[in-house]
Parts: structure tokens; C-alpha cells; sequence
């Protein structure tokens, strides 16, 4: 069940060619979203990989029920959790439309580049074409793949020039506030050399009944020596799709470090890739899942090592309760002359009832003779002794219960948290306000939430 | 007022096989009781019964705090109320660090009404009062930080469950072979806790032990044998000690019928 017929008529020849009409941007733009197109057609023939998709049951998703939206409906207001922080910019878009934008004067003035797509493509589209869509995400990839690059609305992108090193976190936003919004936005992030960032990135329903649909495309490009911390946290309504195709690609001596979320979503692909182009590249990805009800999430992650002396280290964590399932499919892939690689993946799940199931695959495919590559998958559920012990201490079992879920994630939480530890106390040395705090606060309180449902 | 622990008849099972077969026992506040038998007696079983662990089945009697029915709590209610058990194996829970373990634990049983989500106690009183019970519990303050005896030796295991005593506050704690594994300077050095902790905050304290160095620091003013599910006899430390030279030969002959209930039980649990 991996092939449909014939491209759907909600996205087909005609809803393109208006789309394209209302849409003012440079012509190489429109040249390419006319390619994927095509692309997008002509890949309903071909059969989506079975690998990747086998357990993904994409029955469930309806396209004709979605459609893009002309503009962003108004006063959606978003305070999500994350916004208390202190970021030093801002973007947001609502049902595809950019409804904030704002740098810092002192960033700008060192020529980052922080906005929404569809402006910068028009005001620097110089210095986007090289990047948009041409070494991370594909168009030609698999279908949706094309079909985000076809219809792709806004987006964000940060460019950080040449060795500027921007400390602040950035933070972006999706949002969708319309029942049967389809958004296609692009998250572009390009660091020249020797550059440095943050950036914090979060979607959301503007309610629980809304339901939406997200292709969308991330595209981390560090040019040799930059540094880039990346959190895509994946936090929709239960009534959502989400799809993506996710690259990171790290040149010489570069590091990014790569954390993504997966909250909500009734239905949730990720296609996450970090390749590792230069010597020494270093790149550690996170995930952490929380799935309940009836949430289907699931994850194809490859690590692709292309050059020698470089590092990948994958850690996922997964949580489900209900009838949740949580599907990972993790693949090393080490070139032949990428020698001296150290590959690392690992995958967690804690199953919390019966009918939850949670499927984990690692691979590797390894050509070069000298290398270290290792992976791991576990299952397994919460030991009723961790609960009794607590209990014992006057925990009440849901606080039990949050604790050993949250102690869980704690792998992940120690690997992102900034390195800002008083001997002895580093818990609750308050820093309100400090981004990558506030991404655990977000991760915490859903926890809280998701034990509250259910039952 | 001390207050008072009563537990008449208690019959437990665990699955399909009873375990303890009619258990008395009155403690108060204050005192010192040592709980000896030979393996697969039923120690263990009355320590988890109280503290209201799910896998023993209460299939009869009753416990009671100051006329309170311990039975109908829940265990985080027993820990509010006051009871406290040091395991054996104490568990690990990784990710959870001592230091917001302890925080929570404190919380609620110091304030029993507390729901989730409410307030915790104040950070920089519970930091320094850690602190301070850390350092009299020899425990780096690192430890504060490290996630629940996740890699914790036997004895700072041990000294763990010492230190949640000692923070807790109990009005009665049941220390249930808290001096196994140990080498003989920890034993000495989480007896003299004991002793100090039980003193300074007159609690009542039952011992579980194979060995005499805790009762050498905690001179039992009550000791109980248990055999076959049942105590069998009390005395004073002299029947402690008494046992402690001896063995449980003599007991089994003064009790027959309950040494052979010992013996199948013993055949049960393959001891």
C-alpha cells in the first residue's frame, strides 16, 4: 500500500499553476518548483522504498482534505512555551504565511540573515540559490520530497556570514490555526565558515480540532569549521500530518548538533539524513519521542560518512503508552575511504501499556575497513520496583511515573543542556530564560500532559 | 504523644503462597526492636507488607498507626504517615537525580497534603539541610547530582537509604538488612547513624539482621524470632544475642509446629 495511483487532484496540475501565478519570486525559483513538479508527477508512478515506508501505514492520510491557504488567518496567538526565553530573533509562520520576522539590529548589522523564506528569496535570492534545495533535501528524492519543493510556502532562514558567531538562540515557529491547512515550509539554515548558531525551532495547532498537514523540508548546510545547534521540536495537534525530509551536511572540521522532538502528530515521517562531508565533521542527533493514543511516528535516520576521521552519534529516546506506535530505522553508511569513522546509534524505547509497540531497526553498510561503528536498540517498560521505590518515599505513582519518563529523556537532556554546572547543584540553579532550558521545560510539560491523557 | 505501630494477625501471601500465617507486633515511637529468624521466615515479607509494596497480598489482620488503618493507604500515604523502609537492594532509576528525588519525597511527606504539581520546599532550605546530612553521611556532595544509585557501590547504596532516613524523618523505619554487604567499617559507621538518627528523632526502629554489629550499636529493647510466618518469641537483647551464638536450633524444638511450616516454606522458596 506504498503506491497511489496518480498524483492527487488537490495538488495536481491545476492548484500548482494558480499557486504559482499568485507567488512573486525570482525566476530560477519558479524554474525549480516547475522541475519538482514534474518530479512530484512522475514519482506517483514509483513505488516509495519499502524500507523506509513499510511500516508506515500512509492509507490514513487524505490529501484531497488539505489545501494551501492565501493568507495567514489573523490573530492566531501563540504563546508557546518556548517564547519565554530570550531569543535574539524571531520568525513565525501561520498556515504557511510569515506573520513575524525580527533580528537584532547588532546581528543584522554583522550580515546574519534571519527572515522568512519567500522575503530573503526575493532580497538575497543570490545568496540562497546555491543552498535552496540543491546538496541537502532533493526535490527528486521520493515524492514527498517533490511535492514539498513544488508547493514549499515560507519558511525560515538563517545565513550567518563568515566567521561571525552568534551566541543568542534564534527562534522559529509553525504554526497552523485553519482546519485543513496544508503548509510547506522550509527551514534553511547556512553557516559559512567558521560561523556559530542556535537555533530553536517549534510547531503548533492553534488548537486540539484542527486538523493539518505539514511537508516539510530542513536543510542544515555548515561549511567547514561552523558550529550550529539545531532543535526542531515536532509539537502539532493529535489531528496533524506531519512529513519531512531532514539533511544536515557538515564539511571540514564542522559540528552540529541536532536535536528533534516528537510530541504531537497523528501521523508522523521523518527522513532525517546527517552526512559527514569533510575530515574530522562531527555530528550528534537526538531524538525524543512521546507518542499516545493512537499517534504514529516514525523515523528514518542515516548517518552517512563520507570522509575520513569523522563522527556521528545518534541517540533516540522513545516514549509510548496507548496504543501508540513509534517506528525508527536507523542506517550508518561509511564510504570507502571514510576511514578512521566513529559511528555510534542508539535507540530507547519505554513502553508504558500493553497495546503500545515501538520498532526499532539499526543498519549499518560499511566499506571502509578501519572503523569503529556500533548500534543498539532496547526496548522495555517500567519496572514496577522504580514505581514501589518511589511510592515508598511519598511520591504519588503519576509523580513516580513523571519522574522515571522524564529520568528517561535525561540521557538527551544532559547531551543538549549548556555546559553551566554549579559543583553539586547544577538542577536548580535557575536560569530562567536560557533557550535550551525552556526546551526541556517544553519536552517536561508535554510529559506532564501526555500522563495526564489516556486511561 | 509517641505514637504507636499495632499489627494483629497480619496474614500475607505473595501469589498463590502465603508467607506470613498471623504476625503480632506493637512498636512505639522511641524504641528499638531487633526482627530475627533464618532465611524465607517471613522478615522481608512483613517489611514490604507494611510499606504496602503491590506483590504482597494482605489476605487477613490489620496495621494500625495510632488507630489509623495503614492497610487502606496507599504506599506514598504509609510514607507520608510516617513509615519508612530501608531496602535491601535499593533500586536505580537512572535519569532521576538524588538531589530531585530527595526534593520531591521531602515535600510530600512533609507536608501530607500535598498534590502534584504544588510547590516543593523551599530550594535553599532543602540545599543546605542535604548538604549538611550528606556530609554526616560521609557522601560527596557530587552524589547530590548523580541519578539514583545508578552506578552506586553496595555501601553508597546503603548509605543512600541512610540519608533518605535521615532526611525523612520517619516516625518508624524498618531496616531491612541494611548492614548485608557491607565491610565492617561501613557496618559500624551506618550502625552509629542509626543509633544518632533513632535517638535524635525518637524514632521507632525495627532491625532485620543475620549479624549482631547493628544490635551491637542498637541494643534491641524488644527482639522477635520468626519462624514459619509467625513470631514465635519475644524477649530483650539477651535473646538477640542468645541467637546470635546459637542459631535457631533451640527455637525450631520449642516450636515444632512452626518449624515444619519453616521447613516447607523453605523448601518453597528453594532457601
Amino acid at each position: 500500500m506504498t503506491t497511489l495511483a496518480a498524483p492527487p487532484t488537490a495538488f495536481g496540475r491545476e492548484t500548482f499553476d494558480a499557486y504559482v501565478e499568485r507567488l512573486v519570486e525570482p525566476a530560477w525559483v519558479t524554474e525549480r518548483r516547475q522541475a519538482a513538479f514534474d518530479s512530484y508527477t512522475e514519482l506517483h508512478g514509483v513505488e516509495l522504498d519499502p524500507e523506509e515506508f513499510k511500516r508506515v501505514d500512509l492509507r490514513i492520510l487524505r490529501p484531497e482534505k488539505f489545501a494551501l491557504q492565501t493568507d495567514a488567518s489573523e490573530s492566531a496567538g501563540f504563546e508557546t512555551r518556548m517564547q519565554q526565553a530570550r531569543f535574539a530573533g524571531h520568525v513565525a509562520h501561520v498556515d504557511g504565511h510569515c506573520v513575524r520576522s525580527e533580528l537584532s539590529e547588532e546581528l543584522a548589522a554583522k550580515g546574519v540573515l534571519f527572515g522568512d523564506l519567500a522575503t530573503l528569496l526575493r532580497e538575497h535570492g543570490d545568496v540562497l540559490e546555491p543552498h535552496l534545495m540543491t546538496r541537502g533535501v532533493r526535490p527528486e528524492t521520493d515524492r514527498f520530497s517533490a511535492w514539498h519543493a513544488a508547493y514549499f510556502t515560507g519558511g525560515t532562514v538563517l545565513y550567518v556570514p563568515r566567521g561571525v558567531v552568534v551566541k543568542e538562540a534564534l527562534h522559529s515557529l509553525i504554526a497552523h490555526a485553519t482546519d485543513g491547512v496544508a503548509d510547506f515550509c522550509h527551514t534553511l539554515v547556512v553557516l559559512e565558515q567558521g560561523a556559530e548558531a542556535v537555533l530553536l525551532e517549534e510547531t503548533a495547532s492553534a488548537n486540539d480540532d484542527l486538523a493539518g498537514l505539514h511537508v516539510g523540508a530542513v536543510e542544515l548546510l555548515l561549511a567547514p569549521e561552523s558550529r550550529l545547534r539545531y532543535v526542531q521540536l515536532q509539537n502539532w495537534n493529535e489531528k496533524s500530518f506531519h512529513f519531512a525530509h531532514q539533511s544536515g551536511r557538515v564539511e571540514k572540521d564542522a559540528r552540529l548538533q541536532w536535536t528533534v522532538g516528537g510530541i504531537g502528530g497523528k501521523l508522523a515521517h521523518v527522513h532525517q539524513n546527517v552526512e559527514l562531508d569533510g575530515r574530522g565533521a562531527d555530528a550528534e542527533v537526538n531524538g525524543v519521542t512521546f507518542a499516545i493514543d493512537k499517534q504514529k511516528l516514525s523515523y528514518f535516520t542515516q548517518q552517512t560518512h563520507h570522509s575520513p576521521d569523522t563522527r556521528s552519534d545518534l541517540l533516540y529516546k522513545e516514549v509510548l503508552r496507548d496504543k501508540a506506535r513509534v517506528v525508527w530505522r536507523g542506517m550508518i553508511k561509511v564510504d570507502a575511504d571514510a576511514q578512521r569513522t566513529d559511528g555510534f546509534q542508539r535507540c530507547d524505547g519505554l513502553i508504558l501499556s500493553d497495546d503500545a509497540r515501538a520498532d526499532s531497526v539499526p543498519g549499518l553498510e560499511i566499506e571502509a575497513d578501519d572503523v569503529r561503528c556500533t548500534h543498539a536498540a532496547t526496548a522495555g517498560r517500567v519496572d514496577e520496583e522504580e514505581i514501589f521505590y518511589c511510592t515508598s518515599r511519598g511520591l504519588s505513582e503519576y509523580e513516580a511515573m513523571h519522574m522515571i519518563v522524564e529520568g528517561y529523556f535525561h540521557e538527551v537532556y544532559d547531551r543538549i543542556a549548556p555546559s553551566k554546572r554549579i559543583a553539586g547543584w547544577d538542577d536548580e540553579c535557575d536560569t530562567p530564560g536560557d533557550p535550551l532550558e525552556v526546551v526541556r521545560d517544553t519536552l517536561s510539560a508535554a510529559v506532564l500532559e501526555k500522563l495526564d491523557l489516556g486511561d | 504523644m509517641p505514637s504507636k505501630l499495632t499489627i494483629k494477625d497480619l496474614h500475607v501471601s505473595v501469589g498463590e503462597t502465603p508467607i506470613l500465617r498471623g504476625v503480632d507486633l506493637e512498636m512505639n515511637q522511641g524504641e528499638v526492636h531487633a526482627l530475627m529468624g533464618p532465611n524465607g521466615s517471613g522478615k522481608s515479607t512483613l517489611a514490604y507488607a507494611i510499606a504496602g509494596h503491590p506483590k504482597y497480598t494482605v489476605d487477613g489482620g490489620s496495621i494500625l498507626l495510632d488507630g489509623e488503618d495503614v492497610l487502606e493507604m496507599e504506599p506514598s500515604d504509609r510514607a507520608r504517615a510516617g513509615l519508612f523502609l530501608a531496602f535491601q537492594y535499593p533500586v536505580t532509576i537512572p535519569g532521576v537525580k538524588v538531589h530531585d528525588f530527595l526534593r520531591h519525597a521531602i515535600s510530600n511527606v512533609r507536608n501530607p497534603d500535598r498534590k502534584e504539581g504544588e510547590e516543593l520546599i523551599s530550594m535553599r532550605e532543602f540545599r543546605k539541610e542535604l548538604r549538611d546530612r550528606m556530609s554526616e553521611q560521609r557522601i560527596e556532595p557530587e552524589f547530590a547530582r548523580r541519578y539514583l544509585n545508578d552506578g552506586f557501590s553496595g555501601g553508597e547504596k546503603k548509605r543512600m537509604e541512610i540519608l533518605q532516613l535521615a532526611m525523612l524523618k520517619p516516625k518508624f523505619a524498618f531496616l531491612d538488612e541494611t548492614d548485608s554487604g557491607l565491610d565492617t567499617d561501613a557496618v559500624n559507621f551506618v550502625s552509629e547513624s542509626v543509633r544518632r538518627l533513632s535517638t535524635e528523632n525518637e524514632m521507632g526502629v525495627l532491625i532485620i539482621t543475620h549479624h549482631d554489629r547493628l544490635l551491637q550499636y542498637n541494643v534491641p529493647s524488644i527482639t522477635h524470632v520468626m519462624l514459619g510466618g509467625r513470631i514465635v518469641e519475644t524477649g530483650g537483647a539477651e535473646l538477640a544475642q542468645e541467637l546470635h551464638t546459637a542459631g535457631y536450633e533451640k527455637i525450631r524444638e520449642r516450636h515444632p509446629e512452626a518449624a515444619v511450616e519453616q521447613a516447607e516454606q523453605e523448601q518453597v522458596a528453594g532457601v
